[in-house]
């Protein structure tokens, strides 16, 4: 160990030879708390007086919250039997799950025919989760959604292949919940496209009208959307033409979802370079070229993120059809609840829902946490 | 702009920028106003067809049905304009009041999600990641189902003395009318007057001779404290409205309904995650230097937060809340969903009676843009006084 | 330069987890004298000048300044941050303050001076740092020059006795290096006790009284400039200094 005299100018100073070598030296370790979790908790629970106060609050509360929730909801439930055996014994009773999951699942659609929309919903599922992979970023990847549809409609609707016809009034539940975000951000992207870049335009009555229609869409509720699509559309029409319901839902909520994606998509495309366009004017590319070529390949790649975050949010707000009359998984699980028999365990019928709603928004955002960072790495310079 | 040769002037004119962005401009604008015209059209022949009218006249009709809860008197024999007034003030009163309470919940969330106690830490993230992950509708869907499932008035639950939770609503005592009540209230804003005063009084001592003053606490004391002493001057009139069970119901004492309950309680609980995360992002977003360099000034750490750290973070904090704002007195419009008279509920009963679904949906879109709209307004006005001045 | 030393590191150790960042540290610095410390990147340098105003913490060893010893107790630690100044690499100054607020913010806060003897206090040291017309400028406004200098005067408005530098002008275009190395010149002329960790060669040719050269946290070699530039002891100064100095 050397120290050094900071008055001495000596040239005859300190041998080099001490220095650094650490064999005079104990290789020190750094100091250990006598059991690891001990000194864990004493940092980081029980530093200060406050701390040690807020966690003996946050340690009661869950003492007061865990316990009876494990009985009821673990301990206690029923997952098989009658109803009645539910009320009288008390617990939680997963019964009305078990017994009437399929209500739930698929509203209203045949029930002898249901593994036609469960296999729709695991093509959806198949597809998007492929989606996720960047391996699986081609053209290619567009045709398979393009075919998926395909399948999906012809499962759906069948008429053909011994399938009977069933009506789009009768689909709901999982796939129709699917079908209304995956179709609504796919069909909205295009549409969001063109009001993103008629908002960053140079024309004014263009960027006028696109301005107009996002900070309109915006400022509204999705409901009062859902319920202009579902009352005025039928009026839009000419007489005679009918439109259907499950349609009208569709369009008000791609119509909405344009708007938000459009704010999206423009960040995207405000966060290239001026340079960028700048090069592509002067090699004497036309706008359209310019657009489809150099920038909105390089904006949508950093706009992913943001449109997952919307597709969440999207699968989120398709539970709002209930109210125009759509039966999708919560309102089908609100129809499960309607019985009087099974109305009193509403708890177990929403928690279940929330679940499925839960799972998939939480494993997307995860998704999208993920794939920014990716995304970022990718962009280092 | 090209200067072509006059044989070539047709040419030049349909490929000069300036004539192609006006003909761009012209074809979009006559499709928009194309389509406008064709649904319009349509509109107005297929109401023709079902013997509806057209126009706002239908608002001075007597409305004819009942509304659950109103701030401000309401019979069905007063005008669909009167109804979806107050709609409107219902929808103004659950915001106000979710925003008030979904800020203070997602403060004091987001704060904890920062907290260096692992298990606070834990439990705030666990209330976060569990709440926006599941739709507002489910969500009220649950707590409207709690609400009414409370047992019914002659079995309420009683917590505090005189507060009844039952399926009816919660009931609150309130104070009974006192003479000195007004004078309550002038002793509240006198003591917040002089709060204010001795705040400008110390931050000008402070500047002048550098001593320090706790003026927040004084002037909390001094708020609160006066009507205080005054009250217990006069003897201190606790006269309560005690709701007391008559019958099948209460009487007396204040309401909330059970559906403004679980309205309220979906909403703060649902926009307060939100908040949470804003808040806290807000916070990381200070760069960890500018604490550093505070600290190493020898500023504690409070003051470092309060001077230096707090400023910055409310920039980055405060647009995206405005937006959550937003999106909360959007989301009270679900209230149609679970029997809450807003203004949404109220314009489709109206609707619904009157067939006038162009003109009820129209006035529910304009109330909505005027409220967005002024509160865009309101956020543009504060970024742009609050904005870091750069070159 | 006489009497006990103002700084003082004794065996200090400090681990991240279980990467040990400081081995063995011991240092020792007069009143009035000027230290600089350089090595490659990854050696510690910053870790042991932020563990002397305890913006880091070491876990063993002892760490005296101006007698007063840095532990846990937060009034020591208070006391010796008021008397000791540090300079960052990214000046960290307070975008939503002037630059006099900047200034003024400390010493009103912490020292509860009036606000006009603060403030004539702050414009003293802008015309020391040279730049008294930026005085009611914010720091966005100005160039990273600039803002070093401000940060310099900012850490000066303390009025500390030990000064300490993390890589003022790393952060520098080339132009604008000279114009905040004149002024921690400047300081150093008038006699303040400063340690800095710099790649500035001709700098601390100038102003040191002693180069500490570190490598994977350890002091490797301490020496006074003249013998450390022309005579490192040990194979690794030399290594680096060929690198440094080289180009």
């Amino acid at each position: 160990m050397i120290g050094f005299e900071p008055h001495d100018h000596s040239p005859t100073g300190i041998a080099a030879a001490d220095v650094e070598e650490p064999s005079a030296a104990v290789a020190a370790q750094p100091p250990k708390p006598p059991l690891k979790l001990l000194g864990w908790a004493r940092e980081n629970l029980f530093g200060s007086v406050p701390n040690t106060i807020l966690t003996l609050l946050a340690l009661w509360l869950l003492w007061e919250v865990v316990p009876p929730l494990l009985s009821w909801g673990l301990f206690h439930a029923h997952v098989t039997g009658a109803a009645a055996q539910c009320r009288e014994e008390g617990g939680a009773c997963w019964t009305l799950v078990t017994e009437r999951h399929r209500l739930m699942l698929f509203g209203v659609y045949p029930y002898d025919q249901h593994w036609r929309p469960l296999l729709a919903t695991f093509i959806v599922i198949a597809l998007l989760a492929t989606s996720t992979l960047r391996r699986f970023w081609r053209p290619a990847l567009l045709w398979a959604w393009g075919g998926g549809f395909v399948a999906i409609a012809g499962l759906m609707w069948g008429g053909f292949l011994g399938m009977p016809y069933v009506e789009t009034a009768l689909w709901g539940g999982l796939p129709l919940t699917l079908a209304l975000a995956v179709l609504g951000i796919a069909l909205s992207f295009p549409f969001s496209i063109i009001l993103a870049l008629g908002r960053r335009s140079n024309l004014p009555a263009i960027r006028a009208l696109s301005v107009g229609y996002i900070e309109l869409v915006r400022g509204l509720p999705l409901v009062s959307v859902l319920f202009m699509a579902s009352v005025m559309f039928p009026l839009f029409l000419p007489e005679g033409v009918t439109i259907d319901k499950l349609l009208r839902a569709l369009v008000g909520i791609m119509l909405f979802t344009a708007a938000y994606l459009a704010e999206a998509v423009r960040g995207g495309l405000q966060a290239i370079p001026r340079g960028q366009e700048e090069a592509a004017d002067a090699l004497g590319l036309s706008y359209w070229r310019k657009m489809r070529l150099i920038v909105l390949p390089q904006a949508l790649r950093l706009v992913i993120p943001p449109i997952v975050n919307q597709f969440i949010s999207c699968f989120k707000d398709t539970s709002l059809v209930t109210i125009v009359g759509l039966y999708d998984l919560l309102a089908a699980t609100k129809a499960a609840l309607a019985d009087p028999e099974w109305r009193p365990f509403f708890v177990e019928g929403y928690v279940s829902a929330a679940l499925v709603y839960w799972s998939f928004c939480f494993f997307m955002s995860r998704y999208s946490q993920w794939l920014e960072r990716q995304l970022a790495t990718g962009q280092r310079r | 702009m090209a200067i072509g040769h006059p044989g070539n002037a047709k040419r030049s004119l349909f490929y000069s920028a300036r004539f192609r962005g006006i003909l761009y401009q012209v074809v979009v604008v006559a499709l928009v106003v194309a389509l406008g015209w064709y649904l319009v059209h349509n509109t107005l022949t297929n109401l023709a067809a079902r013997g509806i009218a057209t126009g706002f006249d239908f608002l001075g009709r007597e409305a004819g049905f009942d509304i659950g809860e109103s701030p401000i008197a309401y019979t069905p024999a007063d005008s669909y304009a009167h109804a979806l007034v107050v709609g409107l003030l219902n929808t103004l009163v659950v915001a106000a009041l979710g925003i008030a309470l979904a800020t203070l919940i997602g403060v004091v969330v987001g704060i904890a999600r920062l907290s260096g106690n692992w298990l606070v830490a834990r439990l705030a993230t666990l209330y976060v990641e569990g709440v926006r992950n599941v739709p507002l509708l489910l969500q009220l869907f649950v707590w409207y189902g709690i609400v009414t499932s409370l047992p019914g008035p002659r079995q309420a639950l009683n917590p505090l003395p005189g507060i009844f939770l039952s399926n009816r609503g919660l009931k609150v005592p309130l104070p009974e009318a006192h003479p000195i009540h007004p004078w309550l209230l002038l002793a509240l804003l006198g003591g917040f007057g002089l709060a204010w005063g001795v705040r400008r009084w110390a931050i000008a001592r402070h500047d002048r001779t550098g001593r320090p003053f706790p003026w927040m606490l004084t002037g909390l004391g001094l708020t609160l404290g006066l009507p205080l002493v005054l009250f217990l001057a006069v003897g201190a009139p606790l006269a309560m409205d005690v709701p007391t069970l008559r019958g099948f119901n209460f009487a007396g004492g204040g309401t909330l309904s059970p559906e403004f309950a679980a309205l309220l309680a979906g909403l703060s609980v649902y926009t307060a995650a939100f908040i949470a995360e804003i808040v806290r992002s807000g916070i990381l977003a200070v760069p960890a230097g500018q604490t550093e360099a505070a600290l190493s000034l020898g500023l504690s750490r409070a003051k470092t937060l309060r001077l230096v750290i707090m400023p910055q973070a409310l920039r980055v904090i405060i647009p995206p809340l405005t937006s959550q704002y937003l999106n909360l007195t959007k989301n009270s419009s679900l209230a149609v969903a679970i029997g809450y008279p807003d203004l949404v509920s109220v314009a489709n009963t109206t609707i619904n009676q009157t067939g006038h679904a162009v003109e009820g949906i129209g006035v529910v879109m304009a109330v909505f843009l005027v409220i967005s709209l002024a509160l865009s307004l309101l956020m543009n006005w504060y970024n742009a006084k609050v904005a870091l001045v750069t070159r | 330069m006489a009497g006990s030393p103002v700084v003082e590191l004794i065996d200090v150790q400090k681990w991240y987890g279980s990467f040990h960042v400081l081995k063995d540290i011991v240092l020792s610095v007069g009143k009035g004298e000027k230290v600089v410390v350089c090595g490659p990147s990854g050696s510690g340098k910053s870790t042991m000048i932020r563990c002397i105003n305890r913006l880091e913490e070491h876990q063993s060893g002892r760490i005296v300044v101006n007698g007063i010893e840095l532990g846990d107790d937060l009034k020591a630690i208070e006391a010796i941050r008021k008397d000791v100044g540090m300079v960052f690499q990214s000046f960290n100054l307070f975008p939503h303050l002037t630059v006099l607020e900047n200034l003024t913010l400390a010493p009103l806060w912490v020292k509860n001076v009036p606000k006009a003897e603060a403030e004539a206090l702050a414009m003293h040291y802008l015309e020391r740092v040279r730049i008294p017309e930026q005085a009611r400028k914010y720091p966005g406004q100005l160039s990273g020059g600039q803002q070093q200098r401000v940060a310099i005067a900012r850490a000066l408005s303390m009025k500390p006795s030990i000064m300490l530098f993390d890589e003022p002008t790393s952060a520098l275009d080339p132009e604008m290096v000279k114009e905040v190395l004149d002024v921690m010149i400047g300081l150093a002329e008038d006699g303040m006790t400063m340690i800095c960790v710099t790649h500035e060669m001709g700098f601390a040719r100038a102003v040191a009284d002693t180069m500490v050269f570190m490598a994977e946290g350890r002091v490797v070699e301490t020496a006074p400039p003249a013998e450390f530039f022309a005579n490192p002891r040990n194979e690794r100064t030399r290594q680096f200094l060929g690198q440094i100095i080289g180009h």
